[in-house]
């Protein structure tokens, strides 16, 4: 499975940002047309990241980054050019802001396979991931990670702090208290459904220290990464997901141990005295596929 | 596209060009500003023309200040001042 | 009157053509003694101090067609060559060569000098700015510039390829006897390591100060056994412009990604143990180089053995923190290296000979890594550091062909893209130092290794460090921002690039204008 550790937010009007996102090596580029965008530049940014996004696919492709293009919210008169726009250009991932309704995704889908049929892209290719941002988004976040059932293009879920606050007559605060439900319905809806499930950004760009106890915080909880506004907040946040030698001990063992007992067509086992099952295989296929990202071991290691 | 007011697109940041296009009715008259002029001149004109050309652009007056962009943004910023020009929101994605 | 006469020295074997002695002072020139004055003391010259530079070049007797040395310790900051040049051309001398250590933006006044005959050849490590550009344009005429690296100028100058007739070397500190350093003044710039060649192998040397100091002025990095006049100026340099220049503070992220690549490959090369030996060259990701290496001898509890350079304050802070045991400095980059020179005794200034001259003699041939910038690198590995991709010359070769020859591996680092301008391209435009001498580049997009060291390939793969071949780096590079209009150029040839050992290595041609 892909990881999603780290989707940094780039505005997708500037080309010589455009240009360097390998530098940072995310997981995920996420290039902004919604927020990041002033109203009469909505034309153009959408216009260069479709040219940008036909041309450097292929180095993206190479270096492993995933692309990932925030659109209009569906209240707007620019979403839907937005989804023509990238869709057409062969983006891996649509983000959409702003879910609050089950239906939001197949209003979505519906005009995503349009345009695939009309570019003549391979239908289904392109995947959507959908923004929560309301009080209301969070309520309905387990019926709107469900339409995964129906549809197998929504892949993730991101919980979005700023706007979140906003409707619940709050504001952000250090200890994250306010966002301490939000979170845990989110994570638990994605992670119910089978969806990858990512926090929110951390607007303190400055501040290493806040965002490595956010960042650990969100790990704990389940997330399997971060919106992230700077490119420096990438290197961190893969430190923070990235397994100790403990652990990827353990799990080359469970791995081992697994495929022997998979020879032996042993029903039960046990490594280090105690039993193995199945969610602790997954666990360290997991913890071996983290170490590999992290560059702890190699990926021959972990097989 | 029939061009009907003068458009700007793009910003003069490095690894980008700014254009200024204008109706003109005298074919195709580019006025280019580049960093790298001597080595990319002829192809940032060529860009410009045939980006035009695709858009169905006959008559146009074009100021570009470019900045060191590569062809896609160059693409980009005169398909953008185009449709700007024309006021013309069909956009077509291909 | 004398004991000894001409008739007596034939009769002793080995004596037969020497002197006898006649009066004490006959080593003074005649202008030199006070003849009136009836205490004979009166007559030793205590002091090299002449009034002004004209009289200082009256003195050394200099002619049309000769050829004057400079140092250039200032950097862009210099104030000793045009004053001198100034002068010279006032006093008619015409047809100078100028063998200056390197030419920066503070020289490009030679142009009218070039123009109106005081100058008419040029030898340097680098040109730019405005005279770099009038020498692309042709400006030299039959006499090319000749380029050498910083160890091919020494070699030169050694061995008398480069013969200097005078001089002139504008140093922060001396006295009335021409004992100089860099470190003392009003404007103290570092290592005075290129003058220091200068004053040991000129036929007269005339030093220029703003700050004269008592007697005897130490240290001596110049001292007053090399020196035949001192000149007194209002000011020899502006400190502020060492740091200008091929230098500056880094902060840009992809400068300090591809930093953070060299060190993971100088951590993977097997070299990296501890007393190992290091150069990092100038340009941003070079100089970021310094801010990972401390995070990991402190990780692996290692010490470096020697720090070479060209110095900047990062080495510094590490030699005072006691990372790093010795440093050996020819140049200083900032104010902070040149101020650690004068305080600590592991800061020892070197000259250029010792640095990097071909032989066995040089600080060089003990370095583990060096680590380098380029404008272009070819697929063959060849690396341009003199001309833009204009063809027009706006840098140095500085010691990138003497310390890329002599390091145990030899790292390039440099973005593969700079604007539109692609770095890794087909043939680059004029070659500096060979491929054959470059081990590893360190690119934005990954790291390629030179094939002639499967060595470093299998270390570096064994350590999952991400490599690529230049043939895809250059694929990439296409891909990014297209194939550029080739260059045009005239026949003229306006500059030689000599390699450190004196054979030519390549030459640059005059640019075609339209």
């Amino acid at each position: 499975m892909k990881l999603r550790r780290s989707m940094l937010f780039l505005p997708a009007n500037n080309p010589a940002l455009i240009r360097d996102v390998h530098i940072y090596k995310p997981d995920s580029v996420m290039f902004d047309l919604e927020d990041a965008i002033a109203l009469k530049e909505k034309d153009a940014a959408r216009i260069l990241i479709h040219n940008m996004l036909k041309v450097l696919k292929e180095i993206y492709i190479e270096l492993g980054i995933e692309t990932v293009v925030r659109i209009n919210g569906l209240a707007t008169k620019f979403w839907e050019q937005d989804v023509e726009a990238v869709v057409s250009a062969g983006v891996d991932m649509v983000r959409l802001p702003m879910t609050e309704e089950a239906e939001d995704v197949f209003m979505l889908v519906n005009k995503i396979e349009e345009v695939e049929k009309k570019c003549g892209r391979e239908l289904g290719s392109t995947k959507v991931m959908v923004a929560i941002e309301t009080a209301l988004g969070v309520m309905n976040s387990f019926e709107i990670a469900k339409t995964s059932r129906k549809t197998d293009r929504l892949i993730a879920m991101a919980l979005s702090g700023e706007d979140f606050v906003t409707s619940m007559k709050t504001s952000r605060s250090t200890s994250g208290d306010e966002l301490f439900v939000a979170r845990g319905m989110v994570a638990m809806a994605a992670r119910s459904c089978g969806l990858e499930v990512l926090d929110t950004v951390y607007a303190d760009v400055n501040n290493d220290e806040g965002f490595l106890k956010e960042a650990n915080l969100i790990k704990t909880m389940g997330f399997g990464g971060k919106s992230l506004v700077h490119p420096r907040q990438v290197e961190l946040i893969h430190e923070v997901f990235a397994p100790t030698e403990k652990e990827i001990t353990h799990a080359k063992k469970v791995v081992v141990a697994t495929r022997e007992a998979l020879a032996k067509n042993l029903g039960v086992f046990t490594v280090d005295g105690r039993m193995v099952d199945g969610p602790i295989i997954d666990r360290a296929k997991r913890v071996l596929q983290l170490a590999v990202a992290a560059k702890l071991i190699s990926e021959e290691e972990a097989k | 596209m029939e061009l009907k007011i003068t458009a700007t697109s793009g910003t003069l940041e490095s690894s980008d060009i700014q254009i200024i296009l204008e109706p003109s009715d005298g074919g195709i008259e580019i006025e280019l500003e580049s960093t790298v002029k001597a080595q990319f001149g002829e192809q940032i004109e060529k860009v410009i023309k045939n980006t035009l050309r695709s858009m169905d652009v006959r008559d146009a007056k074009v100021t570009a200040n470019d900045k060191g962009a590569i062809d896609p943004v160059i693409v980009s910023r005169v398909q953008t001042a185009v449709y700007r020009s024309a006021q013309n929101t069909n956009y077509k994605w291909v | 009157m004398s004991r000894v006469d001409k008739d007596l020295l034939k009769t002793i074997k080995g004596y037969e053509n020497r002197e006898a002695y006649n009066q004490p002072y006959t080593h003074l020139g005649k202008n030199e003694i006070k003849s009136d004055s009836p205490n004979l003391k009166d007559h030793v010259k205590r002091t090299k101090i002449v009034d002004s530079i004209e009289e200082a070049i009256k003195k050394t007797g200099l002619k049309d067609g000769m050829t004057i040395s400079f140092g250039h310790h200032f950097r862009n900051g210099d104030k000793t060559l045009m004053q001198v040049v100034a002068v010279i051309s006032k006093m008619g001398i015409k047809n100078i060569r100028i063998a200056s250590s390197s030419l920066t933006s503070g020289h490009d006044g030679l142009v009218e000098y070039i123009k109106n005959g005081t100058v008419n050849r040029l030898e340097t490590s680098g040109i730019r700015s405005k005279l770099a550009k009038a020498v692309s344009e042709g400006i030299m005429k039959e006499n090319p510039v000749v380029i050498r690296s910083h160890g091919g100028r020494a070699r030169a100058i050694a061995s008398g390829d480069l013969k200097i007739d005078v001089a002139f070397l504008g140093v922060p500190s001396s006295d009335c006897m021409g004992n100089a350093n860099g470190v003392n003044g009003k404007a103290p710039c570092g290592a005075l390591g290129y003058a220091m060649v200068d004053a040991q192998y000129a036929d007269q040397v005339v030093i220029l100060t703003d700050c004269l100091a008592d007697y005897p002025n130490y240290p001596q990095s110049i001292n007053q056994t090399q020196v035949d006049y001192v000149v007194v100026v209002d000011e020899v340099g502006d400190p502020k412009g060492i740091m200008t220049g091929a230098t500056r503070a880094v902060s840009n992220p992809k400068e300090l990604l591809m930093a953070k690549n060299v060190v993971e490959v100088m951590k993977a090369s097997g070299y990296f143990v501890d007393g190992f030996s290091m150069q990092t060259g100038s340009g941003g990701a070079a100089l970021a180089v310094n801010k990972f290496i401390k995070d990991e001898l402190i990780k692996q509890d290692i010490k470096l053995g020697f720090a070479l350079g060209g110095l900047t304050s990062p080495m510094c802070a590490m030699l005072e923190e006691g990372y790093v045991a010795k440093i050996l400095d020819t140049q200083s980059f900032d104010q902070v290296a040149g101020e650690s020179l004068k305080k600590n005794e592991h800061h020892i200034e070197i000259s250029a000979e010792y640095y990097a001259s071909i032989g066995t003699s040089s600080a060089v041939n003990k370095l583990d890594f060096v680590i380098l910038s380029a404008l272009e690198i070819d697929t063959d590995f060849n690396v341009n550091v003199i001309s833009g991709s204009d063809g027009i010359i706006r840098a140095a070769s500085g010691g990138h062909s003497d310390t890329a020859a002599m390091a145990k591996v030899a790292i390039i680092v440099a973005p593969l893209t700079r604007g539109r301008i692609a770095t890794i391209i087909d043939k680059v435009t004029t070659i500096v130092t060979p491929g054959k001498t470059i081990d590893v580049v360190v690119t934005d997009y990954g790291t390629i290794v030179n094939p002639k060291r499967p060595d470093l390939i299998e270390r570096l793969t064994k350590a999952g460090v991400k490599m690529l071949t230049m043939e895809k780096a250059r694929e990439i590079a296409t891909k990014l921002v297209g194939t550029p209009k080739p260059i045009k150029f005239d026949d003229q040839i306006v500059a030689i690039v000599e390699y450190r050992d004196g054979t030519v290595i390549d030459v640059i041609r005059k640019t075609k204008t339209k």
